[in-house]
């Protein structure tokens, strides 16, 4: 194994697919020339050429809907949201034709498309360059989203994703491009969309969360192991299918929960993990579920101390744990 | 607008359990009319409405224990348009309200706490069969956390010892009177009933249900009498003594004036009172009888009040006859009478069941012959009567006699009373009543 940058391992995962499949392509804003905004896609089109690297207009409708009609024909597109504040646009193309493809033709066709989006804040990104969006496609059946927090699982389910027969929506925190790098396994491996991680062992309370913010409560989670308290933290990885088993086990293991994500609280994914462990495991709670997620407020703040209060970050989560243990 | 709130029941009385609504939701409610059925550790209680008018909230849920002073429902009155001032959104989140609002110092706030339970915590009690009351939470405010239980139950496994380390010490449990006052064989039943409760057993009825078994809920007062035996059984070493008395002469008293009492008085004469005067007065003889354990003494008490057993369709309820040794036995004929019947129709008042002294129990009624009653705690003894049975017995060595017998069963606090005053008292009883004569005055 070596250890790799979470961005490297984004890219890596599309060269070796589109070495090895020649179906896999990527369009999208300034992926060709310039190598995307955040280089995600550098040295591609030198490798793999304009054809297969393709620069777009600025049009999310059409970055997707091209993407959807390839897929349809049996291409195997990664259509690039530049941002994921940027998806809006395509949000019907994405909902309405690229969800339900394999329903409404019972089966006859499917959708084999991979949308990346770089989301979240923490990076003075304000406005429509910090935003959590995965909530919004939460709700749609036909859809998977993944988001990895390690270099070795953006790799692994960017894999997946590029071999689900049905359209993947693959949320990369900005913030982890260059924070995070870990051991990446070496070769064709893939890491299976639905099933959660164990970031954590313990036996106090458990924090269920998924991106950037399994950092932060891993920190938060090693200050709090040096007061003796444990934690068991779930790394969610896949947010639709959520991954049932793994967060009643870990909701009954300690009987004390609370679920963190960085997108508002109000209607967020942490809301339906809260509903799933109250339906399924009520008679091993011992403390109400908590969460603790991003204010139910428009937008980032540009303002530096604004977008820190706006922003969750191991000290808030800590003291939050540390709530929840003492209860 | 009125709200209606849980009410005092007694000087010492600080909660309540809501047995029944009488009253749902849209209901109309005339003045003073019962709207709840209120349990208290003693006493069945009914609300009345203070108000005439329409019940438009229930705050408590049935079974729910809730502090005096708590609301538990909203009547509005008739002709009345506006609404609370603070609508309330469900039974649950008016728990929270009520104890941030009527309980402002931190102490009972850790109260609340300590009894709140989650779920995972009272699961864990049901299936281990850890008294929650005991263990000392180190969640916040004190509360019991899951933790605690699984301590506990781990602590019980290694033993006796184990488990009661994780208790409060001083709480006078049945294993602390062990070893202070080791039992002798008398007392062998006592420890086999408490046995079970040692081991963590699973009491989960839902696991062995059959085709055709039914499971009852168990509703608030039986879970209360099931404590109160409970505890008593732990914490009393219980002995238990019985003799039987000729009472041919009580029986033909009886027939002689059962018509004329009956008219007399409005009520049955039966042999119930004349036990209870013969008790009362053998108490007197023998006041370490009427006496109770507590840590530092025996509390011998001064006045002769007589708990007696009642028992209704589904529950039993003891009432007291106070200073019973100052009642004829007609007295005691009108008090038993007036006590059973506001017992079985739930209007006896928490000063009816206080302060008994000494149970007497009236089996016989059931055709009982034998039985061993459980020490309602914290009295010292308690006195089954037995059905009297006409049986041949041997008279004066050489005659056989066709008599009335009883069997007068006993249960003691083995702590307060040995078998020497036990006897002197029980032959006291025995003696009082055996001296009736178809002449006797009473």
């Amino acid at each position: 194994m070596a250890v790799k940058l979470y961005i490297d391992a984004i890219r890596e995962a599309m060269q070796e697919e589109m070495r090895q499949n020649p179906n896999v392509f990527v369009l999208g804003e300034d992926v060709g020339l310039r190598g995307g905004v955040f280089r995600v896609t550098q040295g591609m089109i030198e490798e793999f050429g304009p054809e297969r690297v393709m620069d777009t207009p600025l049009a999310e409708s059409a970055i997707v809907g091209v993407a959807i009609g390839a897929a349809a024909y049996g291409m195997r597109p990664i259509a690039e949201i530049q941002f994921a504040d940027f998806i809006m646009p395509a949000v019907n193309q994405i909902i309405s034709e690229a969800a339900k493809l394999r329903y409404r033709t019972q089966g006859d066709w499917h959708c084999p498309l991979v949308i990346r989006a770089p989301y979240g804040g923490g990076v003075h990104g304000a406005l429509y360059h910090s935003q959590s969006v995965e909530a919004l496609f939460y709700h749609v059946p036909g859809l998977k989203i993944v988001t990895p927090a390690t270099a070795a699982d953006a790799k692994g389910l960017l894999r997946a994703a590029l071999r689900d027969p049905d359209p993947v929506l693959y949320f990369e925190h900005k913030g982890m491009y260059r924070a995070i790098r870990d051991d990446v396994p070496e070769g064709d491996f893939t890491v299976p969309i639905g099933k959660a991680r164990v970031a954590r062992e313990g036996d106090d309370l458990t924090v269920i969360t998924y991106g950037l913010m399994v950092h932060h409560t891993l920190t938060a989670a090693e200050r709090l192991a040096a007061d003796g308290i444990s934690t068991h933290v779930i790394d969610l990885r896949s947010i639709l299918p959520l991954d049932r088993e793994a967060i009643l086990e870990a909701a009954r293991r300690t009987g004390k929960v609370l679920i963190v994500h960085e997108d508002n609280k109000t209607g967020g994914i942490g809301a339906e993990v809260s509903a799933l462990i109250a339906e399924e495991a009520l008679f091993d709670l011992d403390a109400p579920i908590a969460r603790l997620c991003g204010p139910d407020v428009p937008a980032m703040p540009f303002s530096a101390p604004l977008e820190a209060f706006y922003m969750l970050n191991s000290t808030k989560i800590e003291d939050a744990m540390r709530k929840l243990a003492a209860f | 607008m009125a709200e209606i709130r849980m009410p005092k029941l007694g000087e010492s009385v600080t909660e309540g359990t809501i047995g029944r609504w009488l009253k749902q939701i849209g209901d109309s409610v005339a003045l003073y009319e019962p709207i709840a059925e209120v349990i208290t550790d003693k006493v069945n209680a009914e609300i009345p409405a203070e108000t005439a008018g329409t019940l438009t909230e229930i705050y408590i849920k049935e079974n729910e224990t809730v502090p005096v002073g708590t609301r538990i429902a909203f009547i509005k009155e008739a002709g009345e348009s506006g609404d609370r001032e603070t609508p309330l959104v469900s039974a649950s989140r008016e728990k929270v309200e009520v104890s941030a609002l009527e309980m402002p110092h931190a102490k009972d706030q850790d109260d609340a706490s300590r009894s709140r339970y989650s779920p995972a915590v009272v699961r864990l009690a049901q299936e281990h069969n850890v008294a929650l009351d005991k263990l000392r939470g180190t969640g916040l405010g004190g509360r019991i956390t899951r933790k605690d239980v699984l301590l506990a139950v781990e602590q019980g496994a290694k033993g006796v010892k184990g488990e009661r380390a994780s208790q409060p010490s001083g709480g006078g449990t049945f294993a602390t009177s062990v070893e202070q006052n080791p039992p002798s064989s008398a007392n062998a039943s006592s420890q086999r009933a408490f046995e079970p409760t040692m081991s963590a057993q699973k009491k989960d009825a839902s696991g062995h249900l059959g085709a055709r078994d039914v499971s009852m809920p168990i509703t608030p007062i039986r879970r209360t009498i099931a404590t109160r035996m409970k505890m008593s059984k732990h914490e009393i070493p219980h002995a238990w003594m019985m003799v039987e008395a000729d009472v041919t002469g009580m029986h033909q008293l009886r027939a002689r004036h059962k018509a004329a009492f009956r008219e007399r008085e409005g009520i049955e004469l039966t042999y119930f009172p004349f036990f209870l005067r013969a008790v009362a007065e053998a108490l007197k003889a023998y006041p370490l009888v009427n006496s109770e354990w507590t840590d530092d003494a025996i509390l011998i008490r001064g006045d002769i009040h007589l708990s007696i057993a009642v028992a209704t369709s589904d529950a039993l309820v003891v009432p007291v006859i106070h200073n019973a040794d100052q009642l004829t036995v007609t007295g005691l004929a009108h008090a038993v009478s007036d006590l059973a019947t506001r017992a079985r129709s739930n209007r006896l008042t928490l000063d009816d069941v206080k302060g008994g002294t000494f149970t007497v129990n009236n089996t016989g009624a059931f055709g009982s012959i034998q039985s061993q009653p459980i020490i309602n705690a914290p009295q010292a003894a308690i006195l089954s009567v037995e059905s009297i049975v006409q049986r041949p017995v041997i008279r004066g060595g050489d005659s056989i006699a066709i008599r009335s017998m009883v069997n007068l069963c006993m249960s003691l606090d083995h702590r307060i009373l040995d078998g020497f005053i036990a006897g002197q008292f029980i032959k006291s009883v025995k003696q009082r009543v055996e001296a009736y004569t178809v002449d006797s005055d009473f």
